[in-house]
């Protein structure tokens, strides 16, 4: 049985064809793709915080403060593309659901190995793309990242490099759907059934359909402003007959949809911590596997609630009106189950929890402003405010990134075999709760008494809100870049954790060792049960069965 | 060290995973044209005229020629796969280089075709082309994107198709494992199905 020890060796440990780095960048493993992953999106993410910090900073006075308008508009474009093609869009499902998502559902590996690692070269490539057009002369794209015609075809910024990275981040994000849904059809466990399957699962497998589905538009679109840009093909340029309004259609049939590929993932991190750290069954779990499918479906309908005011039928608008509406119910039925979840549970206050419920509060006031939006009377004096800024930052934010670092400390020993300093973590979850709040909720009041977004000066009354937020930023930037030390110290040289079931869950990642084998199970387990079925809720005998 | 237990997707073989994988791939590759015909229609609706006018200017027989090569070779690229079924190796690497040939054939015609429009100074951006009224710009815009990106179709279906003939003659895709040969076929079937929409688009519709 010499065969079996090798078998049994960590995932970290595992010696296959290459060694040392080969031996990670040419992984086909699932949970080293996840790591990849993880570690350069922490890296552009540093590089995208970076970049919201200086914006901030120079919104602290009107005028001139640090840099001057080209400077801040190429800022602020960065933040946005670097923030959504390189960090929120490929987020959990790039680093958590590559990870756990086999591991989940009882598989060994996704369906195509070799596509997922592509999908990772993908994503560097166009990350590298996206730096480089920082770099060349012409400077870096200023258009927001929006890529709105026809400044987008006017300026003489490098914004070809950005479009081609953000085509090429596309199809890492589609090779990531294709891989999920193929995964999660055909890889299931015996005896696991669709509703048998972990919340998380029906999330990543409802944001899959969405990247498959609305990506190829936003590909297609961007491809076709640098033709237009080359070739003066006359598509979108008004000068040559061109529609603009059509281009922001096109745009936004992808980037509504996109937000749901954002916060989606997050939701299903939330709906696996939850019944965990309660020691409860989730309340209403069909409800919560079919709320994701119906955003996923209603979510991409919406599409035109953001050009309200850039010329549409009443009955347009009154229809997208609804639909927006209609959203918000299958979220609002997620927060109340959760809330349920937690009722009489015996909660226990970890970090994990800590940051899920900081998601559900910020996603909650995220989610109503959001809903205000949809209220044509009221999204003609919104729109292009800071309204949107703070509305957008509570639930991409506030939403999706938090429940990236939940998710992040939850999974943390499982991935890494060690733990970090709960103490420090616990302190440090106030401080970007603490900074994320003075941060963003300034931008609601400004941002309703008109403050517009984008803007490089503003009139002296908004001066005391802009200097809240900035102040907001230095809290909430050290406290994050503090997570990042303490995480990445942790990985190295925290306290080794050995046992399987460290918070006492009952999905299958916690009944396999500790961190995972290179095959993750010696033998594929039979389900037989609902993923959070807690017939005690005692935690010490959770252990021990664990065990 | 090195034993060949591990990756567990080498050892199973999914046929269903495979097909169902590349039928995903397929929906992305219908949205991404989708993008396109959700340009046409509105600029059609907004340009019935111009769009008349314009459409006047192809050569509907070089586009009918065309379509009939393209059905063909989805034909030959079937014919490739039931041979391959059928253990007829020689047979199947046979049609898929009529397949390949046949795809040549089209972007040659897909050359001349372009190339006299070129002479004429109809293509984007050209000063005869601005010249004329904004509708005929969309027109010939979309109708040089459209076919511009069907055609880097082709061209990548050949290379696809060429690959798939190394793997045939050299028994990677054998009778009883031809999912590699089928998942290009499925994706030539592709390129020629846009090609049936884009056809009457084009030359039919006057």
């Amino acid at each position: 049985m010499s065969n079996k020890n090798h078998n049994e060796v960590s995932y970290l440990e595992y010696q296959g064809k290459h060694k040392g780095l080969l031996g990670w960048i040419l992984s086909t493993d699932h949970k080293r793709i996840g790591i990849l992953y993880l570690i350069s999106l922490m890296i552009f993410l540093t590089v995208g915080i970076t970049f919201g910090l200086l914006m901030r900073l120079e919104l602290l006075t009107p005028g001139k403060t640090i840099m001057d308008p080209q400077t801040y508009n190429a800022i602020f474009t960065l933040h946005g593309v670097i923030m959504i093609f390189l960090f929120v869009v490929p987020g959990l499902p790039a680093v958590f659901g590559n990870f756990f998502l086999p591991i989940l559902i009882g598989a060994k590996d996704v369906a195509f190995p070799k596509w997922n690692l592509t999908s990772w070269y993908l994503y560097v490539i166009g990350g590298l793309l996206a730096i480089i057009s920082i770099l060349l002369p012409g400077g870096p794209t200023d258009t927001g990242w929006t890529f709105y015609i026809p400044y987008s075809v006017r300026t003489g910024t490098n914004v070809t490099f950005a479009l081609f990275a953000a085509f090429i981040l596309g199809f890492s994000s589609i090779l990531t759907g294709l891989n999920f849904i193929t995964t999660v059809h055909r890889l299931r466990a015996p005896g696991m059934t669709w509703f048998k399957m972990p919340l998380s699962i029906w999330s990543f497998y409802s944001t899959a359909w969405i990247q498959i589905l609305a990506t190829p538009i936003i590909g297609i679109t961007l491809l076709l402003v640098a033709f237009e840009r080359f070739f003066k093909v006359g598509l979108f340029d008004p000068a040559l007959g061109g529609d603009p309004v059509l281009y922001q259609h096109l745009f936004w049939i992808y980037s509504h949809p996109a937000v749901y590929i954002m916060i989606l993932p997050a939701m299903g991190v939330v709906s696996e911590i939850i019944p965990v750290f309660a020691r409860r069954t989730i309340f209403g779990y069909n409800f919560i596997a079919m709320s994701s499918v119906a955003i996923a479906l209603f979510g991409s309908l919406v599409w035109a609630h953001h050009m309200f005011t850039a010329g549409m039928s009443d009955t347009s608008q009154l229809i997208f009106s609804l639909l927006t509406m209609i959203v918000a119910i299958p979220s609002a039925i997620k927060v109340f189950n959760w809330v349920a979840t937690l009722y009489k549970g015996s909660i226990d206050l970890q970090v994990p929890l800590l940051y899920v419920l900081a998601f559900i509060f910020q996603f909650t006031i995220g989610g109503l402003t959001g809903v205000m939006q949809g209220v044509l009377s009221i999204d003609i004096h919104v729109h292009d405010t800071s309204f949107i800024v703070a509305h957008f930052h509570y639930v991409m934010f506030g939403g999706t990134g938090f429940g990236f670092f939940a998710a992040l400390h939850y999974w943390f020993p499982k991935m890494f075999g060690r733990m970090y300093n709960k103490k420090l973590a616990e302190r440090t979850f106030w401080g970007v709760f603490v900074g994320f709040n003075v941060l963003y909720f300034p931008m609601f009041i400004m941002g309703w008494l008109g403050m517009p977004r984008r803007y490089y000066d503003y009139l002296p009354e908004y001066q005391i809100y802009h200097a809240i937020s900035t102040i907001g930023s230095w809290i909430l930037v050290p406290a994050i870049f503090l997570m990042f030390g303490y995480l990445v110290y942790s990985a190295f040289k925290g306290v080794k954790v050995t046992e399987k079931n460290t918070w006492g869950g009952e999905t299958l990642e916690w009944q396999i060792d500790t961190p995972p084998i290179h095959e993750n199970f010696i033998e594929i387990p039979t389900v037989t049960e609902k993923p959070y079925e807690y017939k005690s809720n005692d935690l010490v005998t959770q252990l021990s069965e664990a065990k | 060290m090195s034993s060949s237990e591990h990756t567990v997707s080498h050892i199973h073989r999914d046929d269903i995973a495979s097909r169902m994988g590349m039928w995903l791939f397929l929906f992305t590759e219908l949205l991404l044209f989708g993008g396109m015909f959700i340009l046409y229609s509105v600029y059609r609706y907004n340009n019935p005229d111009a769009f008349h006018l314009a459409a006047k200017e192809l050569n509907t027989i070089i586009g009918t020629f065309n379509t009939a090569i393209l059905l063909t070779s989805s034909l030959t690229m079937a014919l490739s796969i039931t041979a391959i079924q059928r253990n007829n190796k020689s047979l199947s690497i046979f049609f898929q280089l009529i397949t390949v040939v046949l795809a040549l054939a089209f972007m040659v015609n897909k050359y001349f075709e372009w190339g006299a429009k070129f002479h004429h100074g109809i293509y984007p951006g050209s000063d005869t082309l601005l010249a004329k009224p904004s509708g005929e710009v969309l027109f010939f815009g979309l109708y040089y994107v459209m076919t511009g990106l069907h055609g880097l179709h082709v061209v990548i279906g050949v290379g696809l198709i060429l690959l798939m003939t190394y793997y045939t003659a050299k028994d990677v895709i054998t009778h009883d494992n031809y999912m590699k040969l089928e998942s290009a076929g499925l994706y030539w079937h592709l390129v020629d199905i846009i090609w049936i929409f884009l056809f009457p688009l084009f030359y039919l519709i006057t």
